[in-house]
């Protein structure tokens, strides 16, 4: 066999090609054959944190991923409104929270997930509302559950993109996220009042229904936290208005 | 005159145990005297941003596993018709493709430990420690030894990491694995461990602890 000359142009560019080729292909079977599973474990992270809102933060504990799509199956009703609070008719399965938060507020498409309890479905525990908006270095959002009064926060589940690690990420500690449960929301004329995080930390506000102890070092995160709330809140207000007792 | 006939011997090659002392060596080494991190001070980077908890840590550690290993058996099973003036390309090309299946396989199969790594596995692409090993070692051997030696350098940086993850998780969090060890009653996580600060210092102690240990002095 003749030597093949390594170093001509012709069999660099071949070479490359072959490579390029080689791997491209790999690649695209590899992302075609875990695409649905991918999708799954997204559906599957936002079936949790409904329900780690909805039904409290150790509710999953103990819980396989096929259980917990089985519980979200029986015991979540989903709803969408528009930011009038009427209903309307939409694909929860399509509707992207960050999509609709690019349009303006009035635009809005919203997704209400009513969950019932687990022993008895049909009987409303809580009203879980996904929020988003921006933090420090970028987006934030969280599920908000509200009790069936309407009134009281019984869960929070917050989320983020790229918070510092160690500061603003604590959003997604239990412990945090135990800060805002059983605060209330204000009602007024056409808005609603969230329950803000508070500037330091360590602070007792057990007796402050509307303040909630903040993290220290974290502030911007905070404050986008608390625009968030009450953006969205009021947003939510004339379908929360209805199921007020 | 005479003529000599000289016998041809044919020298036959010894072949080398599956295991022998030199192959050995090549896992053991970067272990200690020849660590990619502690001596070679490679792959920092990722050791200092991956290793906040031990879950995450162990995950990464397999993942720079795997890819060391796998594209060192690629090269060196390639390395005599590489083209000498595209061989980074090409190295690259082969890293990438396997940091890539890496990162969909995690979104696919483990989605919140893969979120919790970020942008840090698709740098694995970029961590000195692989493109190291390819040209120093992978180019010129076969590729056998290379998985060994593949093994023996990310086995190296696993431990290394692992070690900052442990005191991290434990003294940041009072948690190791998420498992609560040390009592929040008497303990109050120190937030500064969870912070990348922490883990350059800790780095730091390990270097200074193996280099007073091997008396090794840089160049």
């Amino acid at each position: 066999m003749s030597k093949l000359n390594r170093n001509s142009n012709g069999y660099i560019f071949g070479y490359a090609i072959l490579l390029t080729l080689v791997c491209g292909t790999l690649l695209a079977f590899v992302s075609e054959g875990l695409k649905e599973k991918q999708k799954a474990a997204i559906l599957v992270e936002k079936q949790k944190f409904i329900l780690r809102a909805g039904l409290g933060a150790t509710s999953l504990n103990g819980l396989t991923d096929p259980m917990i799509t089985e519980l979200y199956n029986q015991v979540v009703k989903v709803e969408t409104i528009n930011s009038k609070g009427e209903s309307v008719e939409a694909d929860e399965a399509k509707l992207s929270i960050f999509k609709e938060y690019k349009k303006p507020a009035a635009e809005r498409t919203l997704p209400v997930y009513v969950v019932g309890k687990k022993d008895n479905p049909s009987e409303v525990e809580s009203f879980v509302l996904p929020t988003y908006g921006n933090g420090l270095w970028d987006n934030i959002w969280a599920y908000v559950a509200i009790d069936g009064d309407a009134e009281t926060i019984e869960g929070i589940v917050f989320d983020h993109k790229g918070e510092t690690p160690g500061l603003g990420a604590r959003i997604t500690d239990a412990e945090i996220q135990e800060r805002f449960v059983g605060k209330k929301l204000a009602y007024e004329a056409s808005s609603i009042n969230a329950p803000d995080f508070q500037k330091g930390e360590g602070n007792n506000f057990d007796n402050e229904p509307q303040k909630v102890d903040g993290m220290s070092g974290a502030t911007i995160t905070g404050t986008g936290v608390n625009a968030m709330l009450d953006a969205y809140m009021t947003l939510y207000q004339p379908y929360l208005v209805t199921k007020k007792k | 005159m005479s003529t000599e006939v000289i016998d041809k011997v044919e020298v036959k090659k010894e072949t080398e145990a599956l295991f022998s002392k030199k192959r050995k060596s090549l896992v053991s080494n970067p272990m200690d005297s020849d660590n990619p991190i502690t001596i070679q001070v490679l792959g920092i980077c990722s050791a200092l941003a991956v290793t906040i908890a031990l879950q995450g840590t162990l995950i990464m550690a397999f993942a720079v596993m795997f890819v060391v290993m796998m594209a060192n058996v690629v090269i060196s099973a390639l390395r005599n018709t590489i083209p000498n003036r595209i061989r980074i390309i090409v190295q690259l090309v082969v890293v990438a493709t396997l940091v890539a299946t890496v990162d969909q396989t995690l979104r696919a199969f483990a989605y919140e430990q893969s979120k919790a790594l970020s942008v840090f596995v698709g740098l694995i692409i970029t961590n000195c420690i692989v493109m190291g090993r390819l040209e120093a070692f992978a180019m010129g051997n076969k590729p056998w030894d290379s998985l060994l030696d593949g093994f023996g350098n990310s086995l190296g940086y696993a431990w290394i990491i692992i070690a900052i993850a442990f005191v991290r998780e434990l003294l940041g969090a009072g948690k190791l694995l998420g498992f609560q060890v040390l009592d929040k009653a008497w303990y109050t996580a120190n937030g500064f461990f969870a912070t990348p600060a922490a883990a350059c210092i800790i780095l730091g102690v390990i270097i200074w602890i193996l280099r007073a240990r091997s008396g090794y002095v840089e160049d």
